[in-house]
C-alpha cells in the first residue's frame, strides 16, 4: 500500500461461504514480490523493479477453493509461487498451518512441501519426457522417504487409479499419453504425498474443451474424496466460477476484488471485474447479440512503473480525479465481498444468497445494471 | 449474403503419408462461403479445421501430403493453379491470420517493412506510398501513434498489438476472404474482445467474408453467421448460428455445448463431459468416428459412417439417429443438470 492508505489493512477474511470447515489453513499478509531489473556488464546495478505482486493479503480456509483470476501479467502465478515458497518473498509473510514459511530455510521447508503441491499448466513441459510414469510418480515418494520399495509401488498404483488411469500405464513415457491423460499424471504427482493444499496454475488451459471438463470433474471429485484445499488459477472465468468457492480478482499485482464465487458474477463491485466478465463470450447467439459488451481500451500497463493511485484508472470508464491520486483500500461490502475502488458498482443490488448453485438465473453476468452507477464526481 | 458463393470447397480430402501409415486429416469436407459472410469452423485439436483452410490457401508444402477435391474461388479451382497464380490470389483474394502472432511475424524486420513488402508484392506502388498505406492500416486496426510504431520490431508490441499488426497485414490488399485461424486463442479475454470487435468492424466496412477457425463456442456464437462443426476430419454438423446453438442435431455438438463452463446459466453440479478422446486419424473406425464416445450409439453406427444429411434448409447433420429421437435425447445430453434439479 502507498503511504496515504492505512498500512494496517486486515487480510481478506475467509469467512464468506465456501466449503471451508472454518479452520484457517493459510494466511498471506502483505506479500510483495519485486523482480529486480539489472543493467551493466560487471557491476550489475539494479535499475528498476517489476512490481509483480504488490502488497497482497489473503486467507484460505481448509476445504475451500480459491479462484485467482486476472489478465496475463497480473501476478496471479507469481502470488501462487510466493505462497508455495518457490522463491523468496521481497517482504510479507505466509503462514501455513500456523507456521510462517516465508523465511524458512530449504531444509526446514521440506516437510512443508509435502503439504503444499503444485499442478502446472502445460502437461507437456512439466513432465520429464525421459522418465516413465512410474518414476515420475515415485520420485516425490522417494525424496520424502515414503517407505520401502513395495510401499512406494503400491502408492504409485493407487495414485494412477485415483486419477482415472490404468495401473498398467506405469511403464509408459509421457509422450504415450494424450494431453488430458498427462494432466492427470501431473495431478497424481501432486497428490503423491497426501498434501493439504494444491495450487493449480491454469491446469486446464492447454486442454480441449471436452477434455477440460473431464479434468475439472476429476479435480472436483478428488477434493471431496481427499478433503483438499485448492488455489485455482485460471483466466477462463467460466471454469473459475465452476470450481471456486471464493474468487480473487487481480490486476497489476494487487487484489482488486475478492468475493464468494456466485456473488462475484452477479454483483461485481470493481469496474475491472465488470469489464472482465463482460469480455467473456457467451455461447448463446441471442444473449450474445443482446448484451452490451464493455471493451477495455489498451493493454495492461507496465508493472515496472505502475500507474499512480488506482492502478486500473487509465483503462477505467468510471475514473475520476481521485482515482489517479489515491489508491483505494480494499473495503468490505458484506458477506465477505471486498473490493478496492473509489466508485464501486452494483451497491444497490442485494447480495447474492450464498452458495446458490441452481437459482442463479440466466441473467447473471450481463452487466446491464452497471450503467446507472456512473460516479457523481466530475470526470477527468 | 446471397448469390454466387465466393468460395466453394467440394469434397476436399487431405491425407499425409507417415511412418505409421496414412493419416486422413481431412475426409471429404464441403463448404461454401458467400460475400460478406462469416463462417465459423469449430472442433477440437486434430479435427482438421486448420488443415482444411491451409489447403484452401495451398499452404501445405509437405511432399507426403495428398489432396483430392476442388476448391473453387470465383469459379477457379485453386487446387490446379500454378504456384505463381496462387501467389496472386493469396493476399489480394484470400488472406490468413494465425493463432500466434509472434511466430507469424518475422522478428528481425520492422513491422512497417513487413506490411509494405506485402503491398509492394501485389501492387505497383512506390515505397513511400506503401509506407503511408502501412501507417494508415496500423491506425485503422487501432494501434496508437501508428506513424512511430511502424518502425518498431514485433517484440516491441504486446500480444494483442501483434495480432492487430497481423490483421493490418492481412487486409492490406483488400482481400475478399479473411481466414482467421484461432486469432484470439493466445490472448486474454479483454484483448480477445478488442480483436473480435476489430474483425467485426473490418467486416462491416469492407464487406470481407471471414472464415473463423476456433474451438471456443462463445466466439462463434458472437461472430459467425454459419457454423460448421468438425470432428476427425469431417464436418458433422453445419447450419446457421441459431440452428447449431438452438437446434443442434449431432451428439458431438451436444457434447461441445454441454461441456462449456458457462456464465449465462446456473452453475451445474458437474460439467457434462464427452468421455474418452478423439480417435486416431491413422485408424478411423469403420462406422461413425464419434461412435466410441457417443452415449446414443446403436448397431448402424458401427456399420457405416453417417452421411451429411439435410435437416432442413441449409442445416446439415451427419448422424444415424432419427430426428425425432434426437429431440428427446438432446436436452438430457446438453443440460443434465436441468434434469437433475427437476427430479
Amino acid at each position: 500500500m502507498t503511504a496515504d492508505a492505512p498500512s494496517s489493512s486486515p487480510p481478506v477474511p475467509a469467512n464468506g461461504d465456501g466449503d471451508g470447515d472454518g479452520e484457517l489453513l493459510l494466511r498471506a499478509e502483505h506479500v510483495k514480490k519485486y523482480f529486480p531489473i539489472r543493467s551493466g556488464v560487471l557491476l550489475q546495478r539494479e535499475v528498476a523493479r517489476v512490481h509483480a505482486v504488490d502488497d497482497v493479503s489473503i486467507d484460505l480456509r481448509a476445504g475451500e477453493t480459491l479462484g485467482l483470476v486476472g489478465e496475463s501479467g497480473c501476478g496471479k502465478s507469481t502470488l501462487a509461487r510466493c505462497i508455495a515458497r518457490l522463491f523468496p518473498l521481497t517482504s510479507g509473510s505466509v503462514v501455513f498451518e500456523g507456521q510462517d514459511i516465508s523465511r524458512l530455510s530449504r531444509r526446514k521447508l521440506r516437510p512443508v512441501r509435502r503439504e503444499l503441491q503444485l499442478v502446472f499448466q502445460d502437461p507437456y513441459a512439466s513432465l520429464n519426457p525421459r522418465k516413465r510414469v512410474g518414476e515420475i510418480l515415485s520420485d516425490p515418494l522417494r525424496i520424502h522417504n515414503y517407505g520401502n520399495r513395495n510401499e512406494v509401488k503400491r502408492r504409485v498404483r493407487e495414485l494412477l487409479e485415483l486419477v482415472g488411469l490404468s495401473p498398467e500405464h506405469i511403464n509408459r513415457y509421457p509422450h504415450e499419453f494424450s494431453g488430458g491423460q498427462r494432466q492427470r499424471i501431473g495431478v497424481a504427482r501432486a497428490l503423491a504425498l497426501h498434501p493439504k493444499l494444491i495450487i493449480a496454475d491454469e491446469p486446464v488451459s492447454a486442454l480441449d474443451v471436452s477434455i477440460r471438463a473431464q479434468v475439472i470433474n476429476l479435480l472436483d471429485d478428488l477434493q471431496d474424496e481427499l478433503h483438499l484445499t485448492y488455489i485455482f488459477i485460471a483466466h477462463d472465468l467460466g471454469v473459475v466460477r465452476h470450481v471456486s468457492d471464493r474468487i480473487a480478482v487481480m490486476y497489476l499485482g494487487k487484489i482488486v476484488e475478492v468475493s464468494p464465487a456466485e456473488e462475484l458474477y452477479q454483483r461485481p463491485v470493481h469496474p475491472y471485474t465488470e469489464a472482465l466478465l463482460s469480455a467473456v463470450p457467451i455461447p448463446d447467439p441471442d444473449l450474445s447479440d443482446r448484451r452490451v459488451q464493455i471493451v477495455l481500451e489498451g493493454d495492461v500497463p507496465s508493472p515496472i512503473v505502475p500507474p499512480s493511485g488506482c492502478r486500473f484508472h487509465p483503462r477505467c470508464r468510471y475514473a475520476t480525479k481521485i482515482c489517479a491520486q489515491q489508491e483505494p483500500p480494499l473495503a468490505e461490502y458484506g458477506g465477505g465481498h471486498m473490493a478496492a475502488c473509489h466508485h464501486p458498482l452494483n451497491l444497490g443490488l442485494p447480495a447474492a444468497p450464498a452458495r446458490t448453485g441452481a437459482d442463479a438465473g440466466a441473467a447473471g453476468p450481463l452487466p446491464a445494471a452497471a450503467g446507472a452507477e456512473v460516479p457523481a464526481e466530475e470526470p477527468q | 449474403m446471397t448469390g454466387e458463393p465466393l468460395l466453394e470447397v467440394r469434397d476436399l480430402k487431405v491425407s499425409f503419408r507417415t511412418e505409421d501409415g496414412l493419416v486422413q486429416a481431412v475426409d471429404g469436407v464441403s463448404l461454401s462461403l458467400s460475400q460478406g459472410e462469416t463462417l465459423g469452423i469449430v472442433g477440437e485439436s486434430g479435427s482438421g479445421k486448420s488443415v482444411t483452410m491451409m489447403s484452401v490457401m495451398r499452404l501445405i508444402s509437405d511432399p507426403n501430403a495428398r489432396f483430392e477435391g476442388e476448391v473453387l474461388y470465383k469459379g477457379r479451382d485453386l487446387m490446379t493453379l500454378k504456384a505463381e497464380q496462387i501467389r496472386e490470389i493469396r493476399g489480394t483474394g484470400i488472406a490468413m491470420i494465425f493463432q500466434d502472432p509472434m511466430t507469424s511475424l518475422n522478428p528481425v524486420y520492422r513491422v512497417g517493412w513487413q506490411i509494405t513488402e506485402q503491398i509492394r508484392a501485389h501492387e505497383n506502388v512506390s515505397k513511400q506510398a506503401a509506407r503511408a498505406r502501412a501507417i494508415e492500416l496500423l491506425a485503422a486496426v487501432g494501434i496508437p501513434q501508428a506513424a512511430e510504431r511502424v518502425d518498431n520490431y514485433p517484440h516491441e508490441f504486446s500480444g494483442g498489438m501483434r495480432q492487430r499488426v497481423m490483421i493490418a497485414m492481412a487486409v492490406s490488399c483488400n482481400p475478399d476472404i479473411l481466414i482467421a485461424d484461432e486469432p484470439t486463442t493466445a490472448l486474454d479475454v479483454t484483448i480477445q474482445a478488442q480483436i473480435l470487435s476489430l474483425l467485426r468492424k473490418l467486416k462491416d466496412e469492407f464487406g470481407t467474408a471471414v472464415v473463423l477457425i476456433t474451438h471456443d463456442m462463445g466466439v462463434v456464437a458472437d461472430m459467425a453467421d454459419r457454423i460448421a462443426v468438425m470432428y476427425a476430419g469431417r464436418i458433422v454438423e453445419q447450419g446457421s448460428r441459431r440452428e447449431v446453438f438452438y437446434d443442434a442435431q449431432h451428439p458431438y455438438t451436444w457434447g461441445l455445448l454441454g461441456s462449456i463452463a458457462r456464465l449465462d446459466r446456473p452453475k451445474p453440479r458437474r460439467l457434462a463431459t464427452i468421455p474418452g478422446q478423439p480417435p486416431s486419424l491413422l485408424r478411423l473406425p469403420e462406422g461413425c468416428a464419434f461412435g466410441d464416445r457417443c452415449a446414443h450409439r446403436f448397431e448402424l453406427c458401427d456399420e457405416r459412417p453417417p452421411l451429411l444429411n439435410r435437416v432442413d434448409g441449409n442445416h446439415l447433420d451427419a448422424c444415424h439417429l432419427e430426428p425425432k429421437q434426437k429431440k428427446e435425447l438432446r436436452e438430457t445430453t446438453i443440460h443434465p443438470e436441468l434434469i437433475e434439479t427437476a427430479e
